[in-house]
């Protein structure tokens, strides 16, 4: 019996042997990306939808930007200008009302349906019906459910004319149709896809125009198509080979879903990815001295600001607001903690878009806001907290303006928290002070100086709930004026100007401190050519880029 | 048997109620994952009539209740797929992960706990418990990240994070969504070695706390048989000493070792987030975390209904192994 059964183990034994063999067989794994197919390593978890119509957030706007186009789209060149996309030439009635975009011919979908009028007016019908998060940038315009086939609609398969209902600004108008939300859906494929639906009180149509399908499906007409998408996992795009413009030279991209910039770098420095989008300043430095790897940044919309809750009563006082731009150390945060991931800045249009002012009058000055205090009637200081998101840099910062406030008395007492529950409080007018990021929701300036230096009504149940309400500011009459102003003044230079001042204002009466812009930086393996991240995330295109 | 169902009936509703009612009082507005920061306050409120948030806190519990009784656990407003989909997605891959990392862990910690028991206060015996007391207290996100830099990026004895190359990731069809038992399967050995070099490093670092625990109980339990009388008899009857300790010694300790070991699978079937989070593993820790944060309370309620389902299932399933190993404890 004894004999049986060390043969028995024995057996068992060489068998796990050969099979170790044969798994170990090639140990050293090759860690190379296919020579065709570009992996970027990037957190793409905030993706919910890839739905033109629904679609606002970052990654997704990456996605849309490769795969759709749109009538218009930004210079790259000179970004406060606007050129063709599908569109060949454009022009405005003389009432600054309609707008007649002439389409370019020959214009193709992936599937291969041709790309009319037609489809142009259906996708703007379809994201002011569906009425989802960004349809706001179509509907701003005086366009609703009712009157949307109307107002938007195709003259002739070559022509599709716009109508608004002031005479904005063109440059305004032109700008937001660059957003994704504008982006041209295949009518044809996307109609076989709808669904029927009961209308209901807060649905009044039978289909749901495709959006349950193009919620995970693909209708563009973009350089790539989307090929998949895996939720928190993965997005693959692959070359559209129907594309009637210049083919792009990869066959294929890849997101791969990294949360930690450590990782990310790890993954570059093998070679498992081509490009990390997520490096912190302490991993972007390493990258930028290793010989294999390359580096490149570019300023993206965003900007980080602090504001004070003019609910609570010290911080409403004009003298505190003031004082508290003179309590940052600028210069110091963006050698250090900022270096290379962002640009002091203290306006709150964002360099690039037009009317960016770039003066930065404030500086460290303790003395100076202590006499501020002072003439407030706070000189001996007082306590505050403030939100900040648990996470780099912003709870950084946070702790080096906690730090310069309390040279002049201001006790700061620190709450970081996960970022959506500082959004809910936020929204609710809860924080004292808060440390946040705002990116526009378009390219123009009246998406943030209307959410700065607007509030119509600063009643908790506004309808309108801007940044400037979120705290509780009592927007001057005056200067809510010159917004609106500024967003019908159709010279661009005088537009500009509008907005220079407005700035102005905004950053010598406002409760906001506005901190740094952000720059978006990637590490790159060194064979990557034509890699180059635009102003926004939709214009980080991929068909330039070859290994 | 029917007092059974009724004991597990009455946790899972307890599981349900309680995880509700924290899931409701946390400060995040569930709306916010639905519709992001940017939309207008319109379709902030439709969204907030069409998800039944505007209801009171008890109708609620009580609409979802009736909801899940047949079978229909809501759909994540994250994903918008409901939730029981999302979770076939993402357990598998915690399944995997946790059933390799449970093996290591037993493999390597039995056996190091029977040589501690058997060679007491020796150099071995001190060795095998500082092992497993740094494996025990080392802060696993740190571990795991040391872990790729060393394996994966000086050594490259294994791939980095995720649970498949790019290379196989289009070929590869998965059919259980145990990656490993499917690419053995179709025979797609290039794709199983692919797969297995991906595993690996996040199931040994797994294995490794599995294995701390492990085999400190082992040791423990085997002190305790080593101390008893029968094996004071067996010596005398000349037994040889492997004999005592893996043929009889080790048998006993098996029943009560059995359930440790269970209890171990359990807590790793829950799902470690940490290590999901470091390996990029698209397992039910990372998925219930990411929903808790974005107050998606059907898809953590739908989680967390799996996992207390699975820790009564391992419960039950290391009563009966109790009774096949120890015929005392049998009815």
């Amino acid at each position: 019996m004894m004999m049986g059964k060390t043969h028995g183990h024995f057996r068992l034994m060489l068998a796990g042997a050969a099979m170790s063999a044969l798994i170990f067989a090639s140990a050293t794994a090759s860690a190379e990306t296919p020579a065709d197919t570009l992996v970027q390593a990037w957190a793409i978890d905030d993706i919910i939808s890839l739905d033109p119509a629904e679609a606002f957030e970052l990654s997704t706007g990456e996605i849309t930007g490769n795969t759709y186009d749109m009538l218009v789209k930004l210079d790259i060149a000179d970004t406060t200008k606007v050129v063709g996309g599908l569109a060949d030439s454009w022009t405005v009635s003389d009432d600054g009302l309609t707008y007649t975009f002439k389409l370019k011919p020959n214009l193709t979908f992936a599937s291969g349906n041709p790309v009319t009028a037609e489809d142009v007016a259906w996708s703007f019908e379809r994201a002011v019906k569906l009425n989802k998060t960004p349809a706001f940038i179509i509907q701003q315009f005086g366009l609703t459910a009712d009157n949307v086939t109307e107002k938007a609609k195709a003259v002739d398969p070559t022509t599709f004319q716009f109508v608004v209902d002031k005479a904005y600004a063109p440059s305004f108008v032109l700008n937001c149709l660059t957003a994704t939300v504008a982006a041209v859906v295949d009518s044809k494929l996307v109609k076989e896809h709808a669904a029927t639906v009961t209308p209901s009180e807060e649905y009044k149509f039978d289909n749901d125009f495709g959006h349950g399908w193009l919620k995970t499906g693909f209708a563009g007409s973009g350089p790539f198509k989307t090929r998949e998408w895996r939720a928190n996992e993965a997005v693959v795009l692959e070359r559209n080979d129907n594309y009637y413009g210049e083919k792009p030279v990869l066959a294929r991209v890849v997101y791969r879903h990294v949360k930690e910039s450590a990782t990310q770098r790890l993954m570059l420095e093998k070679g498992d990815v081509d490009v990390a989008r997520n490096l912190q300043p302490g991993d972007f430095q390493a990258v930028g001295q290793n010989a294999d790897l390359a580096t490149t940044a570019t300023p993206k919309s965003t900007i980080f600001y602090f504001s004070l809750n003019q609910k609570n009563e010290n911080l409403a006082k004009p003298e505190v607001r003031e004082a508290f731009k003179y309590l940052v150390d600028y210069d110091t945060l963006g050698d250090t903690l900022l270096a290379g991931i962002g640009v002091v800045h203290q306006n709150f249009l964002p360099k690039g878009i037009l009317g960016a002012l770039e003066d930065k009058p404030y500086k460290l000055d303790v003395a100076k806001a202590k006499e501020l205090l002072a003439k407030a009637g706070l000189p001996e200081g007082f306590s505050v907290t403030m939100d900040t998101r648990s996470g780099q840099p912003e709870q950084g910062v946070a702790e080096a303006i906690q730090q310069s406030a309390a040279q002049a008395g201001i006790k700061i007492e620190l709450v970081p928290e996960d970022f959506k529950q500082l959004l809910t409080r936020y929204r609710a007018r809860q924080h004292d002070i808060a440390i946040l990021q705002w990116g526009v929701d378009y390219w123009d300036p009246n998406s943030n100086a209307e959410t700065f230096a607007v509030n119509p009504n600063n009643a908790d149940d506004s309808q309108l709930k801007t940044l400037a309400w979120r705290n509780a500011w009592d927007v001057p009459a005056e200067m809510q004026e010159q917004a609106k102003a500024a967003l019908l003044e159709r010279d661009a230079a005088k537009r500009a100007e509008m907005y220079g001042e407005l700035q102005k204002k905004v950053r010598e009466q406002g409760p906001f401190t506005m901190l740094w812009q952000q720059t978006e930086v990637a590490g790159l393996r060194k064979n990557v050519q034509g890699f180059k991240l635009g102003p926004t995330f939709d214009t980080n295109f991929l068909a330039p880029v070859s290994k | 048997m029917l007092r059974f169902a009724f004991v597990a009936a009455i946790t899972f509703l307890g599981l349900i109620a309680v995880t509700f009612f924290i899931g409701r009082v946390i400060p995040v507005d569930p709306v916010l994952a639905i519709v992001g920061d940017r939309a207008p306050q319109s379709v902030v409120e439709a969204a907030r009539r069409q998800y039944g948030f505007d209801l009171p806190l008890w109708e609620q519990f009580f609409l979802y209740v009736k909801k899940a009784l047949t079978g229909d656990f809501g759909t994540s407003v994250l994903s918008t797929y409901p939730v029981m989909q999302d979770i076939r997605r993402v357990f598998p891959a915690t399944l995997e992960l946790a059933t390799l990392g449970t093996l290591i862990g037993l493999v390597f910690g039995v056996p190091l706990g029977v040589l501690a028991a058997v060679k007491r206060g020796s150099l071995i015996d001190q060795a095998v418990r500082i092992i497993g007391l740094v494996g025990y207290s080392m802060p696993i996100f740190w571990l795991g990240l040391l872990a790729l830099l060393v394996f994966y990026a000086r050594l490259g004895w294994v791939e980095g994070p995720g649970r498949i190359g790019v290379a196989y990731e289009y070929t590869f069809t998965p059919i259980t969504g145990l990656f490993l038992l499917d690419a053995a399967i179709q025979g797609d050995w290039g794709a199983f070695r692919d797969i297995f070099f991906h595993i690996i490093l996040p199931a040994s670092l797994l294995g490794y706390f599995s294995m701390a625990y492990i085999s400190r109980m082992t040791r423990s339990f085997m002190l305790n048989e080593l101390g008893q009388e029968y094996v004071v008899a067996a010596r005398a009857k000349g037994l040889s000493e492997a004999r005592i300790v893996w043929g009889h010694a080790l048998r006993n300790a098996a029943v009560p070792l059995v359930t440790v070991i269970a209890l171990s699978y359990a807590t790793l079937l829950e799902g470690s987030v940490l290590t999901e989070t470091v390996f990029s593993w698209p397992g039910i820790g990372l998925y219930l975390t990411n929903s808790l944060q974005n107050a998606d309370m059907n898809a953590v309620l739908g989680a967390t209904i799996v996992i207390g389902g699975v820790f009564i299932g391992l419960n039950l399933i290391s009563d009966l192994l109790y009774g096949l190993l120890d015929p005392r404890t049998r009815p």
